[in-house]
């Protein structure tokens, strides 16, 4: 019994333990890291195709009508099907394009997304009298270093668009520098207040830190944080950066074959990156009581997923204007409101007993409903629009 | 010191995946404010006024099918109202009460279409679409039950209408009866309070009932704007003048407004098909008339209705043959497209795609 | 409370979840039709049928051709014999005016829709292929096949289909 909690955990110190006579301790750690980096990302990429197919299915059963269902079993091939598509089309690339940045620019948008699951603790388990945490290296920095590299995916876009020689992919790199610049101001802040309540900035310590998960202890932080994450994913309601019914596509419109299987590729990566981002920082990572603790993650990490499925089935889109009065104008104070009152509670009780957990949520749904009512005049404008001299658009 | 820019010039192009057909539009872009627009329409024209003068009166209405092609019966019946009003052919009264309760039908198939896509373009990702489109579904299957089709009915005949309604018509009307006005409800329960959708679609789009009269505009967009002005009540044909039902209007003239007034239809509509269905006189259903319909020569009518879009018109002129010399076709789309440009001048690229999505065209119409 | 519509939206989205699909998947499921469906296709009874015309000359697309034998008279009250009687389905809108049109009840429309070919000139219909159809025709304008609540379920031989 105790083999199955602890699998990952024996595995890693049997082959550390087996190379260290033959090669040194250095080059057998070297190993096992590399080892661990194969592993993390082909688990990434299979996760990726059960996010797509998972995506399209529940999707589906939200409109009312079944999601693919042919290819393969039950359709589970589908996202199979879709790669190889993806991979035997033309590779066009416009005439008058900036060939240099067109072709990084879907490289530039990939790395850093995988660079992410270097830090993501996938569990934990106990080896020889040792706890070793499953994630590739443990740093002491970790969420400072996951927000960082999340940041050079933005301007990967901006290159796309303007590389792509478009005026559609231009409008839509223009609205991605302005959002996922200004979403990052309260993504950031959020995760401030999760920082002062654990201790730390890495991630391991965090979840340990989790007896009362977060999502209760610091609920504002944890609604600022799946907004801004929404935002930085490019999906509903923020999503018009790809609006299809709009820009048909926006930044990615002039890309085709591999190039766009990185865009696509990456926006799903990057979704189970902050999937797991999330569940670590405010679901209690791979805490749970009966099952292992990799399968919790997985499942908490489905679970944060389907409630962003369940929002792009619902909600509209919302204009580039009002996305950015959302961000600096809701969040941002309501961001600095949750910092404020954290930090007093830590000066006052620097161990979060639990009751601190219903008196946050009691202060964070009055911060809401405050920053709401003083919101909406600002969100609805009455503006009229200016009643500009027609230029003629001529011939 | 003022910068010195140059405005950009998009093709909103005939392949688009919001223009509801083959529409181009050409928009001057200040950033992402809308400077100049040309709409540029045409690609979907065949010819249906020129046509209309080698057919006989009966062919001319599988032509009518195919003008707003979303809404093939109210085309139709304004359609056979003008032929009947050039002829000098009285339909019985069956037949009237069944028009007017396809013609409701078709109505709130249209709106519910509208409405979808109009929702669909803000961004909600089909979910709405496909809750519409089920409803949809049932009403189209009631029109096959009747005449065999589902788009292109081909139904309505000069003196009534072709077929009388079949026997598996009436459960399957009676139960649509029975939980559309929940699934009405399940609509604004999803929509109508629904912060984004509010924020996208207020005060957005506005024009004002000077305005909106002077274009000639018609339908939905003018009782949005505060018009009261329906052709069921100021002109009543067919039975409507015997019919109890109310006519929304708005009261901003934006595109929420006319969200709002599509709804309202809507449960009107139904309340019209349960009149219709109680009322409803036995008998036969077409008139005794020459199967080649021929009017006096010199004769003009012109037979309009209200159409889910707006009126639709058909102008008639008889040179005594078979065939009618001259057919003009008054659509409603085509009339409302002219006011586009005052309605987006100023707003953004993404309230362009709104508003355009609100005024609820269809290109078979403009075209023709 | 400023955000509560968002809610009431997505619960509504949430209780479709556990709803039934309204798909039906084809081709293993088909969608019911109606008896008066009008079908891609016709269903011709040659025995019945004079050679009249009719049905072309209401036609609006003018895609029935017919061309009836120069040899024999028929005389008062006999038929033409037809040596051609081509229907051009890929230009065919099936408006089933032609069926409207027939006063011998010889031309009916048919129910299936499943009707490929792999060029236009495929799809063209001739004599010889109404001769070999399925002879299930659709109720569509015969009131009186409808009243005996025919629906496609058997073949009808040229006496029971028609009026006289």
């Amino acid at each position: 019994m105790d083999i199955i909690y602890n699998i990952f955990a024996i595995l890693e110190k049997g082959i550390v333990d087996g190379l260290t006579p033959s090669l040194g301790a250095a080059v057998a750690l070297a190993v096992m890291a590399f080892i661990k980096v194969f592993l993390v990302a082909n688990v990434g990429l299979i996760m990726v195709m059960v996010f797509i197919y998972m995506e399209r299915r529940v999707l589906g059963r939200f409109q009312v009508r079944i999601g693919p269902n042919r290819v393969g079993p039950g359709g589970i091939l589908q996202p199979l099907a879709d790669a190889v598509k993806i991979m035997i089309k033309e590779d066009i690339v416009p005439k008058a394009a900036d060939r240099l940045i067109f072709n990084l620019a879907p490289v530039m948008v990939f790395v850093p997304v995988m660079l992410v699951f270097a830090v993501i603790p996938f569990g934990v388990g106990v080896a020889g009298g040792q706890k070793y945490y499953m994630s590739v290296a443990d740093l002491d920095i970790g969420i400072l270093y996951v927000l960082a590299v999340t940041s050079l995916g933005e301007i990967a876009v901006l290159m796309a668009g303007w590389s792509s020689n478009n005026k559609f992919a231009l409008f839509g790199a223009m609205r991605a520098a302005a959002q996922l610049v200004s979403y990052e101001v309260p993504l950031v802040l959020a995760v401030v207040g999760v920082v002062i309540v654990a201790g730390s900035l890495s991630l391991t310590k965090i979840v340990e830190a989790q007896a009362v998960p977060f999502i209760f202890m610091q609920p504002l932080g944890f609604v600022i944080f799946i907004t801004a994450v929404s935002a930085e994913l490019n999906r509903t309601p923020f999503d018009l950066l790809e609006a299809e019914s709009e820009l048909v596509t926006g930044y990615h419109v002039e890309y085709s074959g591999m190039k766009f299987g990185m865009f696509y590729l990456a926006e799903y990566l990057s979704a189970f990156a902050f999937s797991a981002i999330i569940s670590t920082l405010f679901l209690g990572g791979w805490q749970g009581p009966i099952l292992p603790s990799y399968v919790w993650l997985l499942i908490k990490i489905l679970f944060v997923f389907f409630v962003f499925i369940w929002v792009r089935a619902t909600l509209p889109r919302v204009r580039i204007d009002q996305v950015m009065a959302l961000a600096w104008k809701f969040l941002l104070p309501l961001a600095l409101i949750n910092i404020g009152v954290t930090a007093v509670e830590a000066l006052l009780w620097p161990t979060f007993p639990w009751f601190l957990a219903p008196v946050n949520i009691v202060i964070g749904v009055l911060a809401v409903w405050a920053m709401a009512a003083a919101f909406r005049s600002v969100w609805e404008p009455q503006w009229k629009p200016a009643r500009l001299a027609a230029t003629p658009v001529g011939g | 010191m003022a910068l010195k820019s140059q405005p950009i010039i998009v093709n909103i192009g005939p392949q688009h995946p919001s223009t509801h057909g083959v529409f181009r539009l050409r928009v001057a872009f200040d950033g992402e404010v809308v400077q100049d627009v040309e709409p540029i329409f045409g690609y979907l024209h065949r010819g249906s006024e020129k046509l209309a003068e080698e057919r006989t009166y009966t062919q001319i209405v599988t032509l009518t099918d195919r003008l707003d092609y979303l809404a093939s019966m109210t085309n139709n019946q304004a359609y056979v109202l003008a032929v009947e009003k050039l002829a000098g052919i009285e339909p019985p009264e069956r037949a009237k009460y069944v028009r007017v309760l396809i013609a409701e039908l078709m109505r709130i198939a249209s709106h519910l279409m509208a409405t979808g896509f109009f929702i669909n373009d803000i961004g909600a990702f089909a979910t709405p679409l496909m809750y519409c489109f089920r409803e949809r579904e049932k009403i189209l299957d009631m029109f096959e039950m009747c005449c065999g089709a589902r788009i292109t009915y081909n139904y309505m005949r000069v003196g009534g209408v072709s077929h009388d309604l079949p026997e598996e018509f009436y459960p399957a009307l009676r139960s649509f009866m029975a939980e559309m006005p929940a699934r009405i409800d399940e609509y604004e329960e999803l929509l109508t309070e629904n912060e984004i959708l509010v924020a996208r679609t207020k005060n957005v789009g506005v024009i004002s009932p000077e305005k909106a009269i002077n274009c000639s505009i018609s339908g939905p967009v003018l009782r949005a704007s505060g018009v009261k002005w329906d052709l069921r009540k100021a002109d009543p044909y067919e039975v409507y003048d015997q019919m109890q039902f109310d006519i929304p209007t708005g009261a901003a003239g934006d595109c929420y407004d006319r969200y709002k007034v599509r709804i309202e239809e809507m449960r009107q509509s139904l309340r019209i098909v349960r009149q219709c269905m109680d009322r409803m006189p036995s008998g036969p259903v077409l008139a005794r008339a020459p199967s080649l319909v021929r009017a006096p020569v010199g004769a003009e009518a012109y037979g309009h209705i209200e159409s889910p879009k707006g009126e639709l018109g058909f102008y008639l002129v008889s040179d005594g043959g078979i065939s009618p010399y001259r057919c003009k076709i008054r659509s409603p789309s085509y009339i409302n497209l002219t006011a586009l440009r005052d309605m987006l001048l100023g707003w953004k690229l993404a309230d362009l795609i709104v508003i355009f999505g609100s005024i609820d065209i269809n290109m078979g119409e403009v075209d023709r | 409370m400023y955000g509560l519509g968002i809610l009431k939206g997505m619960v509504v989205t949430l209780r479709h979840l556990f709803k039934k699909p309204f798909t039906v998947e084809y081709p293993e499921q088909q969608v019911p039709r109606s008896s008066r469906f009008r079908g891609y296709e016709f269903v011709w009874y040659e025995d019945r049928c004079t050679g009249c015309a009719s049905c072309a000359k209401f036609c609006p697309l003018g895609i029935i051709r017919i061309e009836t034998s120069t040899e024999q008279d028929p005389g008062v009250g006999g038929k033409y014999k037809l040596e051609k009687f081509d229907i051009d389905t890929g230009r065919c809108m099936f408006c089933a005016l032609c069926v409207e049109a027939c006063p011998y009840d010889a031309l009916f429309m048919g129910s299936k829709f499943e009707r490929g070919s792999y060029s236009r000139a495929g799809l063209v219909v001739h004599k010889e292929d109404l001769n070999k159809g399925e002879k299930k025709p659709s109720v569509y304008y015969r009131p009186h096949l409808e009243a005996a609540g025919y629906h496609n379920e058997k073949e009808l031989s040229s006496r029971e289909v028609g009026r006289w």
